[in-house]
């Protein structure tokens, strides 16, 4: 497997792991824009560009790019984070020319005033399903919670407030203000032509017009917080917490991430033992998320409401616990188990590797074989825990409950 | 796509199935056991779902904890789940782990502790999961559409009420294992980088001397089907519809999947043309096949704003009937190309491969090789498929909303 870069003269960077064996070949867009780089007034718009993305360009209508992405693709889609805007599609390897020739013309859309309107109807059904679907929007309130007026604690979807306010125009600010080819990375994993990705990428991006589309890296101030949401339509509570962890460029995030697994996976953690095996709670895990400048550990639970301020407490010894005592080595060596294979199976698929590839590049500027991601992992000590528990300590949350409560005891 | 396929049927009925697939690093299997909720008696709604819950809790020589422990360090990453016709386990791995997880898993469904002392925990587990549905209102309309369009058994859903949960006993649980964990009817198939004398061998060794029993058969009922709403306070109402389909193992099967793929399959089919792109009904909108062994359903969905809602189901059952009409060749065109390359990338993965040959077995009793399946893809025409829907047209929905408001019926 061969790892291969090239930048063209506007800027735009092609990176690609290249593996002649494979079945399939998959490509992304991925642009460095998301909610961090919106204002209030425009809350939304990167998530609402992405689905206007697939409503056509100058020379396809929205019907035909839907069209061509079934006639070659074997799955294709797009999604808006915090700090990107993705999109990307798996062929079959000799589909390549077809594929960046369409992705290509679909990063140009036409956002036709008429397409704006529906489409703006679609976005506000999405906020309207995600406002009747656990955890209500508890993760995005978590989020605006913890970082407070920071751009992180900005709401991918908006509101329907926001969108509803959006017009075409300033849609068509913010891309031009966005997506420069310096800002957008085009990725590639499996069986792919790379000689001809750099001769395809360059007929069909090269006249696109470069700018600087910076995006402020100001530190966050974090705000602690303990906020109960009545949500009465829900049956069960859903607690988020978030705590600071290492950012996106901090070597520190595996022995995070190797931290969150003994703690809170789905399975085998001590939250697992503690609260899902004894059916206290439907859901009890901590997870990690990277962002430039700010990482956080995101702690969620699920279960009835009358268990909700005793499961709190159960997470919160368990927590404290471990920052008092650390983990032990059988621990460790378990989670390092668990999640190298995870790595190495996922890999199987270059659907898979094409996000590791692309995120890597567009957070770091660096690629990681699979085999160096899995030495990453092995090489950890207790050590190396103990210290990333002493400098990003869980137990420092925010917290936002959802659910029939209208109040809810905070651990001590 | 020549595939290296193979078959072996244990003395006690156990079918083995295998895919060797050496481009791989992995191995993955599903273990399929006949012991799913359809099997229940009417007032042990959940029996299936506790029991399942139950076997994980210790069995052969390892405790709970051990199970756990052992798998997450071979890597796997391992589920189990149980449906209304089967209790299944499954997973994928290192390649270099399938026969220490599988002989775990042998020891699961022959040798469970069934420990009395965690049914409490057991039990709150699957209430947690009963509650949960509560709050998942498009999963908990189509559980609701089933039952409607299938009834009893066949239509249950798999996890049972909290009434009925609470009254199992240990006694049950027990009771529904001895006589429903058996081998009769139950498939394993492992499919990845594996060693087919040695895999054959082993599974011999392992589950050749599991004891087969003869489980009762539950009654059916008529299904009541028609029109069901169910008052919810929520943003969106959701809309569930469904109607007479085929069975996987029909010959006409995949005209109608052909016709359902038109509708549904990808961002050009027509629902999703008609109710999204042009309309803005909705975000999420579908259609699919259901198949059970002897019959099958076509089931829809979508989900838009109460104010919406009446457009979004008229605009749905329209697209349905018009399907008659006829469909186009590049339509099929597309959809053909579309399972194709699918198929294709299932040789990226040993577990959908060690699924699609169990789900083979289950509903055709062999393995139906890629080739075969692609054969029957190319020789669908527009033609076979439009004489088809002429002599089948959709109708008699069987429809269920959710949300603020009953909506009125298309006629």
């Amino acid at each position: 497997m061969d790892f291969l870069h090239h930048t063209l003269d506007n800027g735009l960077e092609l990176v690609a792991e290249v593996n002649p064996q494979a079945y399939s070949a998959s490509y992304a867009f991925f642009v460095r824009t998301g909610s961090r780089d919106e204002t209030a007034e425009i809350s939304g718009v990167s998530h609402f560009l992405e689905h206007m993305v697939f409503k056509g360009t100058p020379r396809r209508s929205a019907e035909a790019v839907n069209r061509q992405l079934d006639e070659i693709s074997a799955g294709s889609n797009a999604f808006t984070s915090e700090e990107q805007t993705v999109y990307y599609a798996t062929v079959l390897p000799e589909d390549q020319g077809k594929i960046v020739a369409l992705l290509s013309d679909m990063m140009r859309p036409a956002l036709r005033q008429e397409d704006f309107d529906t489409e703006k109807q679609v976005i506000l059904e999405e906020i309207a399903k995600y406002d009747d679907q656990p955890p209500y929007g508890a993760h995005d309130k978590c989020m605006t919670a913890h970082f407070g007026q920071h751009p992180l604690g900005r709401i991918v979807l908006g509101t329907q407030r926001s969108v509803g306010n959006l017009s075409r125009e300033q849609m068509l600010r913010y891309f031009q203000s966005r997506y420069s080819p310096r800002n957008i990375v085009l990725a590639g994993a499996g069986n792919i032509d790379f000689p001809r990705l750099i001769d395809q990428a360059a007929e069909h991006c090269g006249s696109w017009q470069s700018f600087d589309a910076p995006r402020p890296l100001s530190r966050a101030a974090w705000h602690r917080g303990f906020t109960v949401l009545e949500k009465p339509l829900a049956t069960q509570e859903y607690v988020v917490q978030i705590a600071n962890a290492p950012a996106a460029a901090d070597d520190d995030r595996y022995a995070a991430r190797v931290l969150a697994t003994i703690l809170g996976d789905d399975k085998g953690s001590r939250f697992f033992w503690e609260l899902i095996d004894t059916g206290l709670a439907e859901h009890a895990s901590i997870g990690t998320n990277e962002f430039q400048g700010s990482g956080i550990y995101m702690t969620y639970l699920a279960c009835t409401p009358d268990e909700t301020a005793a499961n709190l407490q159960r997470m919160a010894d368990i927590v404290q616990d471990a920052e008092a005592n650390g983990v032990t080595q059988e621990e460790l060596d378990q989670a390092k188990n668990k999640i190298c294979a995870q790595i190495v199976l996922s890999a199987e698929r270059p659907a898979n590797r094409l996000f590791s590839v692309g995120n890597g590049w567009v957070q770091r500027r660096q690629y990681k074989t699979v085999r160096e991601a899995v030495e990453a992992y092995r090489a950890l000590t207790l050590a190396d825990l103990r210290a990333v528990l002493q400098k990003y300590p869980l137990s420092g949350c925010t917290t936002v409950a959802i659910g029939p409560l209208q109040e809810l005891a905070e651990p001590h | 796509m020549t595939q290296k396929i193979h078959t072996q049927v244990l003395n006690n009925g156990l079918v083995l199935l295998a895919e060797e697939m050496d481009w791989l690093e992995s191995a993955a299997f599903a273990l399929l056991v006949p012991a799913g909720a359809a099997l229940e008696a009417a007032s042990q709604a959940g029996l299936g779902h506790l029991t399942c819950e139950m076997v994980e809790r210790g069995a052969g020589e390892r405790d709970s904890r051990q199970i756990i422990t052992d798998l997450e360090n071979l890597g796997a990453d391992t589920s189990s789940t149980c449906s209304n016709t089967h209790t299944s386990f499954g997973g994928a791995m290192p390649a270099e782990s399938l026969e220490a997880v599988l002989s775990i898993y042998a020891d699961v469904v022959q040798r469970p502790h069934l420990p009395e002392d965690q049914l409490e925990d057991a039990r709150l587990g699957c209430l947690q999961d009963v509650r949960a549905l509560e709050d998942d209102l498009s999963q908990k309309l189509l559980l609701e559409l089933r039952q409607r369009f299938y009834a009893d058994p066949h239509g249950r859903s798999a996890l049972g009420t909290v009434e009925s949960l609470t009254a199992l006993t240990h006694r049950d649980v027990q009771r529904f294992f001895q006589t429903v964990y058996q081998p009769r009817g139950a498939i394993i198939s492992v499919a990845g980088k594996i060693d087919w004398p040695r895999v054959r061998q082993l599974v011999e060794k392992l589950l050749g001397n599991w004891q087969p029993t003869t489980p009762e058969v539950t009654r059916e009922l008529p299904p009541p089907r028609g029109y069901r709403h169910l008052l919810v306070d929520s943003s969106q109402t959701h809309i569930g519809l469904g109607y007479e389909g085929l069975p996987y193992a029909d010959q006409d099967y995949f005209q109608l999947r052909g016709a359902v793929g038109v509708l549904a399959d990808g961002m050009s089919s027509r629902l999703f043309t008609e109710v999204r792109e042009k309309r803005g009904l909705a975000y999420t909108v579908f259609a699919m096949c259901h198949s059970l062994k002897d019959r099958g359903g076509v089931f829809a969905y979508a989900g838009t704003t109460a104010e919406r809602a009446q457009e979004t189901l008229d605009v749905l059952s329209a697209e349905l009937r018009k399907l008659p009409q006829g469909i186009t060749a590049e339509e099929l065109g597309r959809l053909k190309g579309k399972i194709k390359r699918s198929l294709i990338l299932q040789q990226e993965s040993s577990p959908s491969r060690a699924g699609s040959i169990a789900f083979d077995w289950y509903f055709l009793g062999r393995v139906r090789p890629m080739a075969e399946l692609s054969k029957i893809i190319d020789e669908l025409t527009v033609e076979s498929i439009n004489d088809w829907l002429k002599k089948h047209p959709p109708g008699e929905f069987t429809v269920v909303t959710l949300g603020r408001e009953p909506l009125i019926m298309p006629v």
